[in-house]
């Protein structure tokens, strides 16, 4: 319920929320648990495992009860934390897991199955029959697991990431990380400071502090301004560290605010990749709950949380508040309550000699040992010395200590350090390089120790990047000790719970001991301690202490479990922001593109590239017309193709010949500029990388062409050898892939269309077949190369990119002036296989210069790349599979690419296994289907029939080896 | 993970290309035998610590970079251009800070 | 002790007061016949196949730090047998055929559920190779079949199917491949192994290989020497400095794989589903959360954690295949340390040393591997043979370039694989 007095809400800004379908009413600056608390809704979620009624534990982003789902259709998101949801204006809220509602769930069930469903009691059942995991526990156990459920619509939301860089990130503002931050940006260094809250302040909105004589909230604004008058500091709210990464790199998410993110087109979160020269860790501290009998009953929350609702959103809990710890917290909690006016029953410290002056029933040396209610908490019990006595409570605050917020120091693989003084774990030295820990992480917890300690941090991060620190006087603030004396559990029976959201109690953890579950790794894997949402903020450290008691060891002996990134839950759109559809890679578009697809040409993706398949005609109504049509057409008249995207490098220098020499495994010194060579480019393990010709445009300037899928590869191997093997080579490589438009003319024709085109007319005594040199276009300059991929005569002509889009336009309409026209990538690939020349299909990356049947391509006269690895034996056995061209000569006339080859009758199975088609087309050219693979010893089997077997499409014939070439073997029309 | 290329100065690593051990520097005679290749191309010490290995900065310079590093820690200890490794030079990128 | 369901409500019904360890926690003896040096997944089940399969029960298992505190243990579960080259055919689908009998076998449920894997293919050229691929699956006499674009629509509604960067031209679907419960498996093998007399040593980190004229003898271990006859380094990981304790060098690079997990789901992912076009995978766990990995971080690490790149673009691979994982949070993070080899495939095989056997270089394929690792290693160790299924996964066919199964075709670099 709602109490008097100032808090961080706004009274005049009231906002309408639904809750499970109930209207309800908050205030601006509430989170949706504390306007559910002021409303006096305690049921708000039910546990994982046994469904038991669950309420809010905590104010801050720990919280493992209260996970709720928020909207609707495809903007439905689960599993959100209430405490940590900022209240808007029309929130509709859901609770999660329970079927049909949240007061009658029905698989509360499993709360009195209890006894059978104990620590990884479904690892020893479930097994008979066999077959039923599939079809009947595993169906069952799924629909029964889970938490909130995802909307399984596409995502419709926007969310970014973003860089950012700075001097020193401070993380957390709390008086650590507000001091200093204040002291760095006073240096001059370039400051962010973020916390994961709405507003800065950390503790200090929660408590009633005062520093330099003002309340804390208000001391916390004050260094904010400053912080932002010096105009080097950048402060973020909502914003979450959420992992440390190497060289000083942090992963941060930031929420916007709900009003911000309503804008059309603004995200709701933006993951930072903050890259940051030093760090400061104030990430404060998280209070750790007492493990009794029955304490997960909402109502039970710990005490730092109850004083938050009261202070900061003047909120009472309940109307009478038991206090129960074991430090002078909980006599904080006890006074802040009374002096909002809120009833306390009871303040139970187990401390024997503790001592309150405050007007309540006090228990010293008492343990709250058990609780009564349905939906809510009712009563509590309290063991003394004097035995035990029930009382009426709505609420219960817990503290049984801090666990200081250690997190981001582990994430390098540091292991936090025991404290005995807080019974808690601080960080390591050094855990992360270049990152201070200050403040309540560290175990200092008083808020004068905080601001020594963060100004502490900022002086020697500072001094660590050369710079001067100012001198900083200490605010004056409280600087109480906190007196903690442990206690994790509470002995009496009942189940006491340690892990809430994954319904993990004592006993869970000590039977996994009795079962040799006694590593701490061990027994979090076998009891899911620590592995629900929370992480185990609220819960480890707990079940620690009693696994170490289990097995009669101390905690720092036991050993922690790692913490790992993310510090919060980030949503897989906020890290994968901007690849949804499109953005996933770039788009790179030849310059014919937009002219290929008006003419209704599909584009297919190759590598990152669209390429046309094929352009279809009026009266076509499949592929394969147009595809047998375009391969006429360059047959008989001249084709057009872009072939841009293959890669292009060029080469020039002295030592550019010698240089190819040695990166591929024929020769190019002996070149002659005006000429071009087809080259074969091994991997330094004597497997073939590429193929593709290489011009030699002038006595110390080669261009080289790749495969469109390997250009990248190529030229960071060309760097290398050039860099890494052979730097006294004077050479130099450029990638000029984009910035040359480059188009097949292919056909008997080729040449006539060419002389149309070009400023001076060619013949075949200055322009034989490969060779290459400048020609003007329009009196544009551009390169002429005479190669075939198609088998016919034919040339490549390339221009500035600038003009690629006109040059393809003038050469398709004048081709089909002359009876021809466009081709696209499926007639391309028909005329290499009637040609028996290969792709990557072939050279995939396990076939040799001797399994593509050019070993006489690797010169003997030099050494060169992937030579001495190519003599192996394994490499050159004549088992091998050898590249073989097929065609089917069975009942069935078709091939399929994939298809394995067996003897002609022998079964297909895998010890028969003679070899695969890699490629096939329909030829028009020959009536039928041509196919490329490899054949054991194929070379030696040309003639001979095969068995062709497809299982997955049921398809099987038989076929004929052959020749990879059967299209003008000897290259007569490509001379010509 | 951050690298300081020695011609660009510190970048994040998704400017670079990882290749693997910086033996690949050190490529036997044509005739060194069998053995040797097959040590040069496959066998690898593999330290947990201290390791030098080759980094390219493709979106950046196209240099090849020889890192020193520690493959436990992550910590860069030392960048040189590999061309400078290879001639026995030394032009240093420097370590990245701690 | 036996389990089963019965055994579960009695013990329910006295208090859960009656079990008992899972396996023993050994004293390291003087001497045993064999000792394996790594209580991983493979480690484990080669102890516990040695046992069953050999009778060979004179054997510790010694690790460094807890059981199946490795990749076995931090590895996205996913168990299938569609390798397309010779040697790892055979091998993963003699160890798929292990899965479907392990739990009674082991009388341990590891949770192998058989929910059917799909390898999404995005153009021409990778419909082949799928094409290929599932051919020589069925040539070994597993189970796959190519899914339609429509087929998947019906099956997998939830992919991008409209706007996605790369589109989506059909998948491989191996139905008999699926998921298991990591831990539970390095649990039952020790189990198993513990019940059949097999000394398990945790805390006990092997510091030295002892060796005298060519034959092994014992290790060097913080807990003392331990002679022994045979020896196994199972140790995938660590590999190289483990074989560096006799003096061996191998042809592995270590590489961090991270791996993620997001937080319980209501069931949305029914199968594991695998992108083409950059390295992306996902299924969802019996709990409900999405459990999903993508490649490498590329660059050699022992560290067993990774960074943001590698974290993000299998992230954005997500998105671009499946937008309605969206809203689903990642919940943690982590990374394996992976043995690289240069063809991407494994080794099991004797050492120059006698009576010294290595285990080791799984690159990220080791978890289905497990069963079929240990029993084939058994084998080894046991009879000096090879087994059949891993006849192929020697040492020397780097040197010879016989026998190479490279799957990627990205050759001898150890990351790339």
């Amino acid at each position: 319920m709602r109490i008097e007095g100032a808090g961080l809400i706004d009274r005049d800004r009231r906002l309408n929320f639904r809750f499970d379908g109930r209207s309800y009413e908050g205030l601006a600056g509430d989170t949706l648990a504390s306007a559910l608390l002021a409303n006096d809704v305690r049921l708000v979620g039910r546990s994982f495992k046994y469904h038991r009624p669950r309420g809010i534990l905590t104010a801050g982003s720990e919280e493992p009860n209260a996970l709720v789902t928020l909207g609707s259709g495809a903007a439905q998101e689960p599993n959100l934390r209430a405490p940590a949801l900022e209240l808007f204006e029309g929130m509709e809220a859901r609770s999660q897991n329970r079927w049909p509602s949240l007061q009658r769930d029905l698989l509360a069930i499993n709360d009195l199955a209890a006894p059978f469903l104990g620590a990884g009691f479904y690892y020893k059942t479930f097994m008979w029959p066999k077959s039923f995991w599939e079809r009947g526990y595993e169906p069952l156990i799924r629909r029964a697991a889970g938490l909130g459920a995802l909307s399984g619509q596409h995502n419709r939301d926007v969310y970014e990431k973003a860089f950012a860089h700075c001097d020193l990130l401070v993380i957390g503002a709390g008086p650590a990380g507000l001091i200093s931050a204040l002291t760095a940006a006073r240096a001059g260094a370039d400051v962010i400071l973020v916390d994961e809250d709405v507003r800065t302040g950390g503790r200090l909105n929660a408590e009633t502090h005062e520093i330099d004589g003002m309340p804390g909230r208000e001391w916390a604004e004050e260094i904010t301004n400053e912080l932002l008058e010096t105009g080097n500091a950048r402060v973020m709210t909502r914003t979450t560290v959420t992992g440390a990464h190497d060289q000083g790199t942090y992963g941060a998410l930031e929420k916007l605010p709900p009003d911000v993110a309503a804008r059309a087109g603004a995200p709701l979160e933006t993951f930072w990749r903050i890259v940051a020269r030093r760090a400061v860790l104030a990430t404060g501290a998280i209070e750790r709950p007492v493990a009794f009998a029955n304490n997960d009953r909402p109502g039970v929350m710990t005490a730092s949380a109850v004083r938050a609702y009261v202070n900061r959103w003047r909120v009472a809990t309940g109307r009478n508040v038991a206090v129960f710890g074991n430090s002078d917290d909980a006599h904080r909690t006890a006074a802040d309550l009374i002096a909002a006016g809120v009833h306390v029953s009871a303040l139970v410290d187990s401390r024997h000699h503790a001592r309150t002056g405050l007007d309540v029933p006090f228990y010293p040396g008492g343990q709250v040992c058990n609780t009564d209610g349905r939906h809510g908490l009712e009563a509590i019990t309290i063991a003394t010395a004097a035995g035990t006595e029930k009382l009426q409570a709505e609420c219960l605050a817990v503290s049984g200590g801090w666990n200081p917020a250690v997190h981001l120091s582990c994430h390098l693989n540091a292991r936090p350090v025991w404290k005995p003084d807080i019974a808690a774990f601080v960080p390591a030295d050094g855990a992360v390089p270049g990152m201070w820990p200050a403040g309540a992480c560290r175990g200092e917890f008083s808020t004068r120790a905080c601001l020594v300690d963060g100004i502490g941090a900022a002086v020697d991060a500072l001094k660590d990047l050369g710079r001067r620190a100012p001198h900083m006087d200490v605010p004056r603030a409280e600087d109480a000790p906190c007196g903690l004396a442990p206690l994790w559990h509470v002995p009496g029976k009942g189940r006491a719970w340690l892990d809430f959201q994954n319904d993990v109690t004592v006993k869970d953890v000590r039977q996994a001991a009795m079962e040799n579950f006694r590593s701490v790794e061990h027994m979090k894997r076998y009891t899911t301690q620590g592995m629900a949402p929370d992480q185990g903020k609220n819960s480890n450290i707990g079940a620690l202490a009693v696994l170490a008691d289990a097995t009669g060891r101390g905690i720092p002996e036991t050993g922690t479990t790692t913490f790992r990134p993310p510090y919060v839950p980030v949503s897989i759109a906020a890290l994968g922001a901007g690849a949804q559809g499109q953005g996933f890679a770039p788009q790179r578009l030849t310059t014919s593109d937009k002219a290929s697809r008006r003419r209704g040409a599909p584009m297919i993706e190759v590598g990152l590239w669209y390429r046309p398949s094929y352009f279809p005609a009026p009266g076509e109504t499949h592929w394969r017309q147009a595809c047998d049509r375009e391969v006429r057409l360059v047959r008989e008249a001249v084709g057009i193709a872009d072939v841009s995207t293959l890669g292009k490098i060029d080469i020039q220098g002295p030592d550019a010949g010698r240089f190819l020499d040695f990166v591929y495994t024929n020769t190019f010194s002996t070149l002659k500029p005006g000429r071009v060579r087809y080259g074969l480019m091994l991997r330094e393990d004597g497997h073939v990388m590429d193929d593709g010709t290489t011009a030699r445009l002038g006595d110390q300037h080669y261009l080289m062409t790749t495969t469109t899928a390997a250009a990248g590869e190529v030229m960071r191997h060309l760097e290398f050898v050039h860099q890494g093997l052979l730097p006294d080579c004077d050479v130099r490589f450029v990638s000029v892939t984009e910035q040359w438009a480059q188009f097949a003319v292919a056909g008997p024709k080729s040449r006539d269309l060419l002389n149309e085109v070009l400023d001076h007319t060619i013949d075949g005594q200055t322009w034989p077949f490969m060779a290459c040199g400048p020609v003007r276009v329009g009196g544009i300059e551009g390169r002429l190369f005479r190669i075939s991929f198609s088998g016919e005569h034919a040339y490549e002509l390339a221009v500035p990119a600038r003009y690629g889009e006109s040059l393809f336009r003038d050469l398709v309409s004048r081709a089909e002036g002359m009876g021809g026209g466009p081709y696209g990538m499926e007639a391309l690939n028909v005329m290499r296989l009637e040609k028996g020349f290969i792709t990557h299909a072939e050279i995939h990356g396990r076939t040799t210069a001797f399994d593509i049947g050019m070993e006489r391509m690797v010169s003997p006269n030099k050494d060169c790349i992937g030579k001495a690895a190519a003599e192996r034996p394994g490499l050159t056995d004549p088992e091998r599979e050898q590249l073989v061209g097929l065609k089917p000569v069975g009942a069935v006339k078709m091939l399929i690419a994939g298809a394995h080859l067996f003897d002609k009758n022998a079964s297909a199975v895998r010890e028969n296994d003679q070899g695969y088609i890699t490629s096939v087309g329909f030829s028009p050219t020959f009536g039928h289907f041509l196919g490329l693979g490899f054949l054991r010893n194929g070379r030696a089997r040309h003639g001979e029939v095969v068995r062709m077997v497809d299982h997955l499409g049921e398809v099987e014939t038989l076929c004929e080896v052959q020749a990879p070439v059967q299209f003008d073997p000897e290259g007569g029309r490509t001379r010509d | 993970m951050r690298i300081t290329c020695p011609v660009c100065g510190e970048r994040d690593r998704r400017e670079f290309h990882y290749k693997g051990d910086a033996v690949a520097l050190n490529r036997p005679d044509p005739d060194a035998g069998d053995a040797a290749w097959d040590d040069y191309i496959h066998t690898r010490d593999n330290p947990a610590g201290e390791t030098r290995d080759l980094w390219y900065h493709e979106t950046g310079c196209a240099a090849w970079i020889v890192v020193t590093r520690n493959t436990v820690s992550h910590e860069v200890l030392d960048t040189r251009l590999a061309s400078d490794v290879v001639r026995g030079a030394g032009k240093r990128g420097g370590g990245v800070r701690k | 002790m036996r389990f089963s369901g019965l055994r579960v409500i009695k013990e329910g019904l006295t208090g859960n007061r009656g079990w008992t360890p899972h396996w023993r926690d050994a004293t390291p003896k003087d001497a045993y016949d064999v000792v394996i040096i790594g209580g991983g997944g493979h480690g484990l089940a080669t102890a516990y196949y040695l046992a069953r399969n050999h009778g060979i029960t004179n054997v510790a298992v010694l690790e460094k730090g807890y059981l199946g505190g490795g990749n076995v243990g931090r590895n996205t579960t996913i168990v299938r047998a569609n390798y397309f080259l010779p040697g790892n055919s055979e091998f993963y689908s003699h160890s798929l055929k292990l899965w479907e009998g392990l739990e009674q076998d082991l009388n341990y449920n590891v949770m192998h559920s058989q929910r059917g894997q799909i390898a999404l293919f995005h153009n021409d050229a990778q419909r082949d190779a799928a094409i290929r691929r599932g051919n020589a699956i069925r040539n070994q006499g597993d189970d796959a079949d190519l899914l339609t674009p429509d087929d998947l629509r019906r099956v997998l509604p939830y992919l991008d199917y409209e706007q996605t960067r790369f589109p989506i031209y059909g998948g491989l679907l191996q139905r008999r491949a699926g998921t298991a419960r990591h831990d539970a498996v390095a649990w039952g093998f020790a189990r198993g192994a513990s019940d059949r007399g097999v000394d398990l040593i945790q805390n006990c980190e092997v510091t030295g290989i002892d060796i005298d004229a060519g034959k092994v003898r014992g290790v060097q271990t913080t807990r003392g020497a331990i002679r022994a006859g045979k020896v196994a380094i199972v140790v995938a990981g660590r590999s190289s400095q483990v074989a560096a304790m006799a003096g061996m060098r191998l042809p592995i690079e270590s590489h961090v794989l991270q791996a993620f997990v997001t937080e319980g789901l209501k069931p949305c992912i029914d199968h594991v589903v695998s992108f083409g076009m950059g390295h992306f995978y996902i299924s969802q766990s019996d709990k409900g959360g999405l459990v999903f990995g993508g490649d490498l971080d590329f660059h050699a690490s022992y560290a067993a954690r990774g960074n943001l790149p590698m974290a993000e673009h299998v992230m954005e691979a997500g998105m671009t295949l499946m937008p309605m994982i969206g809203k689903a949070k990642l919940l943690r993070s982590w990374g394996g340390i992976m043995d690289m080899t240069p063809d991407g495939s494994p080794i099991i095989d004797r050492t120059d040393v006698d009576g010294l056997y290595f285990n080791g270089g799984w690159c990220y394929g080791g978890f289905k591997a497990v069963p079929g690792s240990g029993y084939s290693m058994a084998h080894l160790v046991a009879t000096g043979r090879h087994h059949e299924p891993a006849a192929r996964f020697r040492l020397d066919r780097f040197l010879t370039g016989r026998g190479l199964m490279d799957e990627e075709g990205t050759g001898a670099q150890h990351n790339l694989h």
